[in-house]
């Protein structure tokens, strides 16, 4: 069973349709790329496997339970995380409470148990913390754990997008351009990063990306969108050499 | 209901109709392109009316000299007040414009009740407008026609400027993408203030339509039109002129006519606009007229 | 931060609250009734503040509708407390409906039913009202105030009508008031500083990631309204029963405005801001008073005009967020470590104070 397996996604947006008859199906620990030309529909793509849009037509398949019209804070519940092309931080809070927020289906806060600091609460909210300072050390943050998100630098930045979606414990890891604006340098470091959380928290994960030496580098499988369509599929060495591939990014980078 | 009663009715929701919708369309002119509620436009509405009041009773001025000056003094404070208020805040949160909106809204009110004095003042309606006609059996007095003929004229010219006029183009570029339209070198700034300079003098204008209806001014007399109007630009589809149009006329015959059948809920009047609005805003909260909206992630 | 800085940080907050209690002991017997009103009124209006502060700093929702909610509130106990007697006389134009004839309960159960009553209302708005983008909430929220108001005007067997009531009783005097106003800050404080104040703050800052991160942000908001919504009618009440008499004029959106004000000023999203800025618009339109009418101070003499003052505050308001967006505080909140910083207070034995407990952390 796949972890992941969209059928037949269509979104429409008014006259334009965004996506059309996506079919994708991404098994258990495999990492999958997503490519395509700017306006492609991938980012439309994350948002209706996490829930953002209601497919126009079409289902959406997480773990084999038909998620399709759920809340987005139930898919994120439900296992399925993601990160934003352009960095949705939260601005007035720090480093470790935008990990924290990650941790909140978890401390499951109610509005009167968590101001008195009930046991139970308690217990729960010291565990986050731990998580959540462990997932900064991951990713040498634990320094700017009392630093405003904004404040960071902006690889910095990203890399706290990663981990706030890794303190949600997801299955499925959604990542939306995380490589975009960064040197050759960094993007290395961004490939190792990806591969080593992967490792170390079982993810399954599905990557949009626009930087090759990334895509190439770390993805088993890649999915290939042109206007909305599915033009190509398979692995990294057969998408490069594809006919189809090479004429939708002609003029492209 | 005799028939004659009826037309009474509706020549009188009509004409309340003009002016909401008059009023109205300074409201979703602005909300279209800055994606501001005006707080203030209500009381623009309000100096026009005290404007062309003063002209005439301190001036001395003959009435449609009065409304001439009236109404273009209060499009170039329409200006000022975008300029003033709103200009600076562009790109900070919507929270913060609205807040000086409402700010610059209880300025002007307040300003108005030091300036004017809290006390209804009493107008003169100009000789032609006050004239008693009878229609087949209806007795209305000859504002009552000239409103809504006014507001149909002004429609039509603006509806002209909007679709034929380089700076019509211009308005509408930005009210559909404002950064896109600074790309093709179009002077924002300076459609935003030709936008609230024609809203401002079509308030006005309403605003002293208005006083000559409804003889009496008071400086909080843009509060409860003003909240109306911009709820009959919502019901009509904000951002779109017809629908502000519309929205007007809805409202005040809806106002007009529930009270003429139901005299029990007179005093309910005013919610009237308020419950409309909550409905509309549940059922179809882009407006009769508008488009669906989407939010880009 | 160490178990020294803790101690003090607590034995210094401690300390401030005694020497504030006292203080208000003294006050409640010798201040003038003026002027101990006045005083009363800072403590409501920090209520007020923090429940406006709760729903539009914390959670980022432009609500408007605050008077609504504080005469929901405040006709709701009122109700309660005033007597047969009473109502009888208030009700001269046409009796009151039977069924609350002859209730009257205890002043502290009124206030809850009060603050209950508004929750309720609030919770019924919230639910269809905050699916909608901030400037539609802003005026669905004004339009809901609105129709209370005009409900409440119109409906005469209930609640008197027009001619508004009273006569109400006295109830809430210098301990009661500041009761609340206490219980609202501390519940503020430990809201803001727990795990449910941290997914407000998310929700205001990034809705969107928010809801990625497993936030139920639908809920999070209702909550947050139906929360302040409790607290304005507990304000509302408390309101009332200090000016003793309530009618539908006084809650207009002019009553929304000032609370507003104070947030604005205090800074959206900083508790110690409201609490500071209460003090501050409360004494200021009282000392401005003179503005609406003839002032002599001898060398000084004024006509005064009425609305003189509210332009002041207008202006005071518009200035704020057009220079000082952020307030007095921002989002900051008060720190003996701020004060010691500053040099007021000796600093901790160990280098380098982490901030107390009301740090922004």
């Amino acid at each position: 069973m796949a972890l992941l397996e969209t059928e037949r996604v269509t979104m429409r947006f008014g006259g334009l349709t965004a996506v059309s008859d996506l079919a994708i199906r991404i098994e258990q620990d495999e990492i999958v790329g997503l490519i395509g030309p700017n306006g492609a529909g991938k980012t439309t793509a994350f948002n209706v496997i996490t829930g953002m849009n209601r497919p126009s037509e079409g289902r959406v398949r997480f773990a084999g339970e038909d998620v399709t019209g759920l809340a987005r804070h139930q898919i994120s519940r439900r296992g399925v995380a993601r990160t934003f092309q352009n960095i949705r931080l939260f601005r007035e809070l720090t480093v470790l409470e935008n990990v924290l927020v990650g941790c909140h289906a978890a401390i499951a806060p109610g509005v009167f148990s968590a101001p008195l600091h009930l046991p139970g609460y308690r217990r729960r909210e010291g565990e986050a913390r731990e998580l959540a300072a462990s997932l900064l050390g991951e990713v040498g943050l634990e320094g700017n754990a009392a630093d405003l998100a904004v404040s960071l630098p902006y690889g910095k930045q990203r890399r706290l997008e990663i981990v706030r979606a890794l303190a949600t414990r997801p299955r499925l890891l959604l990542l939306d351009e995380p490589a975009a604006g960064m040197n050759p340098q960094e993007s290395l470091e961004l490939m190792h990063l990806i591969r080593r959380i992967r490792e170390k928290f079982s993810l399954t994960i599905l990557l949009i990306e626009h930087h090759m030496q990334v895509v190439m580098g770390v993805c088993q499988r890649i999915y290939v969108l042109e206007y909305g369509e599915t033009i190509a599929q398979g692995d990294p060495a057969a998408i490069q050499n594809d006919p189809k591939v090479i004429e939708a990014y002609l003029g492209a980078q | 209901m005799t028939l004659p009663l009826f037309l009474q009715h509706l020549t009188n929701a009509l004409s309340l109709g003009s002016l909401y919708a008059l009023i109205a369309i300074g409201y979703t002119m602005v909300y279209g392109i800055l994606r501001l509620i005006n707080f203030a436009h209500g009381d623009v509405f309000m100096l026009g009316a005290y404007l062309a009041f003063y002209s005439v009773a301190t001036f001395l001025l003959p009435w449609w000299a009065a409304l001439l000056l009236a109404i273009l003094v209060t499009a170039a404070f329409g200006v000022v007040l975008e300029r003033v208020a709103y200009r600076p805040l562009r790109d900070s949160p919507r929270i913060s414009v609205m807040i000086s909106a409402i700010g610059a809204s209880f300025l002007i009110e307040n300003v108005g009740i030091v300036l004017f004095g809290g006390r209804p003042k009493g107008v003169s309606v100009p000789a032609v407008l006050d004239v008693k006609l009878a229609l087949g059996g209806v007795s209305v007095m000859s504002v009552s026609l000239v409103i809504p003929v006014l507001t149909f004229l002004v429609l039509a010219v603006l509806v002209w400027i909007v679709q034929r006029t380089r700076t019509g183009m211009a308005m509408r570029a930005v009210s559909t993408d404002l950064d896109a339209a600074r790309l093709q070198a179009i002077d924002v700034n300076r459609v935003i203030s030709f936008t609230f300079g024609a809203g401002s003098l079509l308030a006005a204008l309403g605003g002293i339509m208005w006083s000559y209806k409804y003889p009496q001014l008071n400086p909080l007399m843009g509060t409860m039109p003003g909240l109306k109007c911009f709820i009959a630009a919502v019901i009509g589809g904000i951002g779109s002129i017809s629908g502000a149009v519309l929205g007007g006329f809805l409202l005040g015959a809806i106002e007009l006519l529930t009270v003429a059948f139901l005299p029990t809920l007179s005093g309910y009047r005013d919610a009237f606009a308020f419950v409309l609005l909550i409905l509309v805003l549940l059922v179809k909260p882009s407006g009769l007229l508008g488009g669906t909206q989407v939010e880009k992630v | 931060m160490s178990l020294l800085e803790g101690r003090r940080t607590h034995l210094l907050t401690a300390a401030a609250v005694i020497v504030f209690a006292a203080f208000l002991a003294v006050a409640d017997r010798t201040f003038d009734a003026f002027t101990l009103r006045v005083l009363n009124l800072c403590g409501i209006y920090v209520v007020l503040a923090l429940s406006l502060n709760l729903v539009n700093g914390f959670t980022g929702l432009f609500s408007l509708g605050h008077a609504g909610f504080m005469a929901v509130g405040a006709y709701t106990c009122a109700l309660l407390t005033l007597t047969p007697e009473q109502k009888e006389l208030n009700f001269f134009l046409e009796p009151i409906v039977p069924w609350l004839a002859h209730v009257t309960v205890p002043f502290p159960v009124a206030l809850l039913a009060g603050g209950a009553a508004a929750a309720v209302l609030g919770f019924l708005i919230a639910a269809p009202a905050l699916r909608l983008r901030d400037d539609y909430l802003a005026i669905a929220t004004l339009g809901f105030a609105e129709i209370i108001r005009v409900v409440l005007t119109n409906a005469q067997p209930v609640t008197n009508g027009a001619l508004g009531l009273k006569g109400l009783p006295p109830f809430a005097g210098t301990g009661v008031v500041w009761v609340c106003a206490a219980a609202a800050v501390l519940f503020m404080v430990l809201l803001v500083r727990s795990a449910y104040g941290r997914a407000l703050k998310a929700v205001r800052d990034d809705e969107i990631a928010a809801a990625a991160m497993g936030v139920d942000v639908f809920r999070a908001k209702v909550v947050s309204f139906t929360v302040s919504s409790f607290m304005a009618g507990v304000g509302g009440a408390l309101l009332g029963h200090v000016i003793t008499t309530i009618d539908p004029k006084m809650f207009t959106f002019m009553l929304t405005f000032n609370i507003l004000l104070v947030v604005v000023l205090g800074g959206i999203g900083s508790i110690t801001g409201s609490v500071i800025a209460s003090f501050a618009v409360t004494i200021l339109m009282e000392a401005l008073r003179f503005l609406d009418g003839p002032l002599n101070l001898g060398f000084l003499q004024t006509e005064g005009r009425p609305g003189l003052r509210m332009v002041v505050f207008s202006v005071l308001l518009m200035a704020v967020v057009l220079f000082r967006q952020r307030g007095l505080m921002g989002s900051r909140e008060f720190s003996w470590s701020m004060l010691a910083r500053a040099g007021l207070l000796p600093r901790p034995g160990r280098g380098g104070a982490a901030g107390g407990p009301h740090g922004a952390a």
